[in-house]
């Protein structure tokens, strides 16, 4: 199980959680599994949403798996110049 | 072949060698091609009409006596650019940007184009097209935009990110907040609180090309546009998506680029070249003037910044909170939020708070600029930092290394860091003779932390072996900062050839897959990845082709400097096959030899850099000159280590000219006042030092050599090191960018006063 932390723009659009546990062994099962429990969430995740896993920062890569007990977070996608 | 990016230690022969640039030579030659510098047979020239106004309803456009004149090809408006963007606000904005729909939103704001024959022609038809406006109240100001009796930009824009949602709609469009523990029960335990509002202007990249292009619309559907960008297939998909072509149909090629800085990687002018090309059935060159890059392109926000921290005499912060508010232009997006991401990510804070407020405005559509967001909350935040250790009187550097983030810290935007660079660049600041040099009369030393987060994202490479053993790598992320000469190191690198045989070039959105533009400093970092196991990839084919060769079996031949080599004492002493051997039986064994890479570069790192700046400020005038400045930065692995120096100067001289002169100046009727080089002051060889550099090397576990993107970080630190300094040489506290010189003699006036 994952314990995944939403930045505060995903929270009103997953029953206004900070934190929500998820059985998840890649970032794609997280996010397939999310948007099945939330589907607010689609829209967001499609767009919107970069990954961290123990720190580091994935935009895109779906296959990255997520190691037991690892620390994730779902972040807003940013831009660069 | 599965890549493994994970880092791994070893020699290295050619990457972090200083090579001569492969684009040098045309460059100073004058034989770069840029933007402006394609053209076509039967090409007409566009020009763009805009608004006057800050703020106007569009009541009637009429086109028909400019359609009229002799030489007139095609005339757009809105009209010609349908909504075809499905509920896609993000999309919408960019679409009503290139050409304004109802509402003029800033002075600037294209509202018509014409293709002409030339360009007296097509001036003459932009008087010809008549307008009627109604003026509407305009705002410039980002407080201004926040107050309750402020002007409306868009009634359709309610606050998100706030509980209870609003009932009425404002000029702030979006609230976001980050942070962890309890900044109230923080700052209860202090022994000394520093609260201060900082404000920065806007500013612009300043990139020295203007915004050009070339568009073809041909009658079968197909379309071909050369452009001057930092993402042609990002261009590709976002004109394909607003003129409804099939992205396969149309072919972006990119220039040479004269400066981007985040400013090209937006479309401007570009929909409506493609527009115009389509209306006319001939092709459009369309370049913006100068001016037109000010009024209208993508500059960055204007920013309005509170910031509280408490802190024990010891040195530790106990708690710190920022509220950010950063103009959008008249579209909302996330610049607010992005700077309250990075406002306290160099620290290791207990209590930790930052919100951000995102503010429409009459102003020009902001777009990304090297680092976005980030310098203007580093200024206000390392603005604080260095009041706090004058309070509690603790050398700057101590006390920032003493709240350092590290390994294993909680960031302020959420989580835990991994192996981070922020304490050697702190440590080798304390160490560098720089600190301890004296200073002079109406001299002022100060310093300042940077972070930024650096992004990777999908790439594709093609490495190509000629028949005479030499490379070429086609790669599609633009060189905009000497990727070209990173990229050959590394094939070199690679394959075990000298870098002298290895060509890299840009190639069009019809001759690879996609690839995500550059920016993040994502340049070097993505495409290397690529390179390297396209490199990889060929290698495989190359011992393949030796073994055939040899007719061994290829589980048999290794890879070793650049030759294959048989391994094993039973296949005697054959000597090494070389690239050059193995390629010119390419057509007896197998056809061409090739590597080819599609990828997600992710991981990239986040980046940190700390920088040292000595001023001497002239009390009769106010005038600043900067006499020192040192850059220390990690690059995790510097692959051409004059290019990562040059990244690191240029961040520095832009953020110098940030802090110090540049600004967006509005008149009371909302018109931009200083569109040009002249009145808008950039730094120039003759203002600046040498910007002395220190690249650390912590190598990155996610680069197979350590790469990490050093674009960015550069100019985060120096808004915040030029304010310090100033403020040290003066005495008096500067809040506001630029420290230019009307604002220091009114800071000076006022002490005096006191």
């Amino acid at each position: 199980m994952v314990e995944v932390t939403l930045w505060a723009g995903l929270r009103p659009l997953a029953g206004n959680q900070e934190h929500v546990t998820i059985e998840a062994n890649t970032i794609r099962e997280l996010l397939r599994r999310l948007q099945e429990r939330y589907p607010g969430l689609e829209g967001p995740i499609k767009k919107d949403v970069a990954v961290a896993i123990n720190g580091t920062i994935y935009r895109d890569d779906w296959s990255q798996s997520i190691p037991d007990g690892a620390e994730v977070f779902l972040m807003r996608r940013l831009a660069g110049g | 072949m599965t890549f493994d990016p994970s880092y791994k230690e070893q020699a290295l022969k050619s990457v972090g060698t200083r090579v001569l640039r492969p684009d040098g030579v045309d460059k100073v030659t004058g034989r770069a091609r840029y933007g402006a510098d394609f053209n076509m047979p039967g090409q007409l020239v566009a020009r763009v009409l805009r608004s006057p106004h800050a703020h106007a309803r569009i009541i009637r456009l009429d086109t028909s006596q400019a359609e009229a004149l002799k030489g007139v090809k095609a005339v757009v408006t809105a009209a010609d650019l349908p909504d075809l963007t499905d509920g896609d606000t993000a999309l919408f904005a960019i679409l009503d940007n290139s050409m304004a729909r109802s509402k003029a939103k800033y002075d600037g704001h294209a509202v018509a184009a014409v293709a002409a024959i030339n360009a007296s022609v097509a001036r003459a038809a932009m008087k010809l097209i008549e307008v009627e406006y109604e003026v509407l109240p305009h705002v410039v100001d980002v407080d201004a935009a926040v107050a309750p009796d402020a002007p409306l930009l868009d009634d359709t824009i309610f606050t998100t990110g706030v509980d209870p949602a609003p009932t009425k709609p404002s000029n702030v469009a979006n609230r976001s907040e980050f942070g962890h523990g309890d900044v109230d029960a923080g700052f209860a335990k202090s022994d000394v609180i520093i609260e201060r509002t900082y404000k920065t202007e806007q500013t612009h990249q300043g990139y020295i090309e203007p915004h050009a292009c070339v568009a073809n619309c041909n009658a079968d559907g197909t379309a071909d546009l050369w452009v001057c960008t930092q993402g042609h297939f990002v261009y590709r998909q976002v004109c394909a998506d607003l003129l409804g072509l099939d992205v396969s149909k149309l072919r972006v090629t990119s220039s040479e680029i004269g400066g981007g800085f985040g400013g090209k990687t937006h479309v401007w002018a570009e929909p409506v070249a493609l527009a115009l090309s389509r209306k006319a059935g001939r092709p459009v060159k369309l370049v913006m003037t100068r001016e037109e890059v000010f009024r209208a392109s993508g500059p960055t926000s204007a920013t309005s910044i509170d910031v509280k921290l408490g802190a024990t005499m010891d040195g530790t912060i106990t708690s710190a909170l920022a509220t950010l508010r950063y103009t959008s232009g008249p579209y909302a997006d996330a610049w607010a939020e992005t700077g309250a991401m990075t406002s306290f990510a160099c620290y290791d804070l207990e209590n930790v708070k930052a919100i951000g407020y995102e503010v429409v405005v009459n102003r020009p559509k902001v777009a990304a600029y090297r680092a976005p967001s980030a310098p203007m909350a580093a200024f206000a935040v390392e603005s604080a930092i260095d009041e706090l250790a004058d309070a509690i009187d603790m050398n700057s550097v101590e006390l920032r290394i003493k709240n350092a983030a590290q390994e294993g810290t909680r960031s302020s935007y959420g989580p835990v860091y991994g192996p981070i660079g922020i304490g050697p660049t702190l440590d080798a600041a304390k160490a560098h003779p720089h600190m301890s040099a004296p200073l002079g009369k109406n001299q002022g030393r100060g310093m300042a932390c940077g972070f930024w987060f650096n992004f990777g994202g999908q790439t594709c490479s093609d490495l190509n072996i000629g028949a005479d053993g030499t490379v070429t790598i086609a790669v599609g992320t633009v060189d905009v900062g000497g990727s070209r000469a990173s990229l050959s190191l590394i094939a070199a690198e690679e394959l075990g050839i000298p870098y002298e045989h290895v060509k890299a070039i840009v190639a069009d959105t019809s001759s690879l897959g996609y690839n995500d533009m550059t920016d993040g400093s994502r340049g070097t970092f993505s495409s290397s990845m690529a390179t390297i196991s396209a490199a990889r990839n060929a290698i495989k084919t190359l011992r393949e082709r030796a073994a055939m060769m040899w007719e061994i079996p290829v589980e048999d031949v290794n890879w070793e400097e650049g030759f294959a080599k048989a391994a094993g004492p039973k296949h005697g002493n054959r000597a090494p096959l070389s690239i050059k051997d193995i390629a010119a039986e390419a057509g007896n064994t197998g056809g061409p030899i090739a590597g080819h890479s599609e990828l997600v570069a992710d991981g990239a790192g986040v980046s940190f850099g700390t920088h040292i700046c000595d001023v001497e400020v002239d009390p009769e005038t106010g005038s600043t000159r900067v006499i020192r400045y040192t850059v220390i930065q990690d690059a995790g692995k510097a692959v051409h280590p004059a290019y990562v120096e040059g990244q690191y100067q240029g961040g520095a001289v832009q953020g110098i000219g940030w802090a110090l002169n540049e600004e967006y100046v509005y008149g009371e009727d909302g018109r931009l006042q200083n569109p040009g080089f002249l009145d808008y002051r950039i730094p120039v060889c003759s203002d600046l030092p040498m910007i002395d550099t220190q690249i650390l090397e912590i190598p990155n576990p996610n680069h197979p050599y350590g790469v990490r993107g050093v674009g960015e970080t550069s100019i985060v630190p120096p808004l915040a090191a030029v304010a310090n300094a100033v403020s040290d040489a003066m005495n008096v506290r500067m809040t506001h960018i630029p420290v230019s010189p009307p604002r220091i003699l009114a800071a000076l006036n006022a002490q005096a006063k006191e």
